[in-house]
């Protein structure tokens, strides 16, 4: 008996090692940082202070809080509308379809972000593709300025996001006991009623846990509003990133982030509690 | 009433050509003649040629490259046990400690990248590919880690029980019984992690020091700083590469479960 526990500590300890040194290490390293003084020239000064902290409500530095969280939520809000009937829709497909279904929607993932944003720039710029085509058509008379704009940003966003939410709300309606939507059929229940009191309602984790997947990314992804938005509006991404290099202000970036890591795990506790709220309710 | 209408059809057909359409474009620019990405104006391969002879270009593939293997074997390793030992140790800090292993995915990449920076430069280790390597761990750990564990709750924990009975020890009931029943779930957990890690900009610009470039980081400051026709060629040539890889993949996997009858249970 003893034997057998001893090998799982074996197995457990690399994962425990890693884990503390390489995340839990940082993590706490950048909450002590955001206390600290940046030093006049180069690195840090340790004095404690909340300096950081009131830098971040001044106006300027507010607005960037609260447009990242705009955007994230125009994005996500998109990508729940498109990437959840996908997932239920390919649930319902045969063995043989979904095989290639997943094939094709593994694919994405394995392609650089970067360059299939970069198709998004041919497609979209002033002289691109799109506006190519709709003045062919006849559709519009002077090209449509999309690029280094704001939509551009929420296309790219959810463009690259929308596999997780699609993935996320399959498996979640993979597992879906199809039987139970067959009884409330039976039951008389009409097919929209049906897919909202059964299907809708079991594959609610799917579609939360998506949300986590794309609404946290998209408050970090500097680089998307960096290439399809021209630098026109600053994410706390951007603004932790400048921080960081060449405004070579480490703790108030520290802080910044520090804000950001809060805002994220107030959202994640909260959508625990909504799902279990859900999952009591359906065994009530 | 597990149906599908023809609209559900042309759906995903819709979203799906919207997914691969930029990837279309890229593709078919690459091979344009013009250097401006506009019209297309004529069929060349210049643009491969121009490739080739970028040094730097051919550099930061090679370097995506042992990047994106080494961390995802790392990670494999330390992913793997670690799942399986979570499912049978009944520590106290077991649920902290998977609460944070899985946290680089919770949290904003830029946050990630930012504090590994800090971190490394605290603990005075030189940024290259030893800070990489261990960044790209840190959020390749997860992938792995979530995916085995999801496999392990789906699996019938007589089997392992079983073969201990039978007087297996616990490293060779592992071995046996449950590393074959879980390496499907290793593999996409494992080629989920090398795709994030070939991917990554974000993390990687923050630690990947002055000098050691990777691919995407190449990308990035020459979509920021302007683009060459060229990254129109490289992307189809990763994409062949890819498509190349994932074929692979799919034919272990298929020779992978064909072992796995042997120890499932009736399953398919």
């Amino acid at each position: 008996m003893r034997r057998r526990r001893s090998s799982s500590v074996w197995m457990i300890l690399p994962l425990y090692i890693f884990t503390i040194v390489f995340v839990a290490g940082p993590l706490i390293y950048m909450v002590a940082l955001s206390f600290s003084q940046s030093a006049e020239t180069f690195g840090v000064e340790w004095a404690f202070t909340l300096e950081n902290y009131k830098k971040i409500l001044e106006p300027v530095y507010l607005e960037t809080f609260l447009e990242s969280f705009q955007l994230a939520l125009t994005s996500t809000a998109i990508i729940c509308l498109l990437g959840y009937p996908f997932g239920y829709f390919m649930a319902k497909l045969s063995e043989g379809w979904k095989k290639k279904v997943m094939i094709f929607l593994m694919l994405p993932f394995w392609i650089n972000s970067l360059i299939r944003l970069y198709g998004w720039i041919i497609i979209l710029q002033n002289k691109g593709v799109l506006n190519f085509i709709l003045q062919k058509l006849g559709i519009i008379e002077k090209p449509l300025r999309i690029l280094y704009s704001y939509p551009a940003i929420v296309v790219g966003m959810v463009y690259v996001l929308l596999p997780f939410m699609i993935l996320s709300v399959y498996s979640s309606a993979e597992k879906l006991d199809w039987s139970l939507v067959e009884a409330a059929r039976d039951l008389g229940a009409s097919k929209m009623k049906a897919f909202w009191t059964v299907s809708f309602k079991l594959t609610i984790p799917g579609l939360l846990s998506g949300i986590i997947l794309t609404f946290i990314p998209s408050m970090g992804l500097f680089f998307i509003a960096d290439i399809l938005g021209g630098n026109k509006i600053v994410l706390v991404g951007s603004l932790i990133q400048e921080q960081m290099t060449r405004g070579n202000n480490w703790p108030f970036a520290a802080a910044l982030a520090v804000v950001l890591m809060v805002l994220t795990t107030l959202m994640i506790v909260l959508y625990r509690r909504i799902t279990n709220v859900k999952e009591l309710e359906g065994i009530g | 009433m597990k149906k599908n209408s023809r609209f559900s059809g042309i759906y995903l057909g819709i979203i799906f050509f919207l997914m691969y359409l930029p990837v279309v474009v890229v593709i078919i620019f690459s091979f344009n003649e013009s250097k401006l990405p506009v019209r297309f104006s004529g069929f060349s391969l210049t643009w491969y040629q121009e490739l080739f002879q970028d040094e730097d270009m051919l550099e930061a593939l090679k370097n995506s490259l042992i990047l994106g293997v080494s961390s995802c074997l790392l990670s494999a390793v330390i992913g793997t046990l670690g799942a399986v030992g979570l499912a049978r140790i009944k520590w106290r800090t077991k649920g902290i400690l998977e609460y944070v292993s899985i946290l680089p995915l919770m949290i904003p990449e830029i946050i990630l990248g930012m504090v590994l920076m800090a971190f490394f430069y605290l603990l005075n280790i030189p940024f290259g590919m030893l800070t990489l390597l261990l960044g790209h761990t840190v959020f390749c750990v997860p992938y792995i880690l979530m995916e085995v564990k999801a496999r392990l709750a789906g699996m019938d924990p007589a089997l392992e029980e079983a073969a201990r009975d039978l007087g297996a020890g616990s490293f060779r009931a592992f071995w046996d019984i449950t590393l074959p029943l879980i390496m499907p779930a290793v593999m996409s957990g494992s080629l989920l992690a090398f795709a994030m890690s070939m991917d990554d900009v974000v993390i990687s610009i923050f630690i990947n020091g002055p000098r050691l470039s990777t691919l995407p980081i190449k990308v990035y400051t020459q979509l920021k700083t302007g683009v060459t026709p060229e990254i129109n060629a490289l992307c189809t040539l990763m994409l062949v590469f890819t498509i190349v890889i994932f074929l692979l993949y799919l034919l272990v996997r298929k020779i992978s479960k064909g072992k796995n009858i042997l120890f499932s249970t009736g399953e398919k």
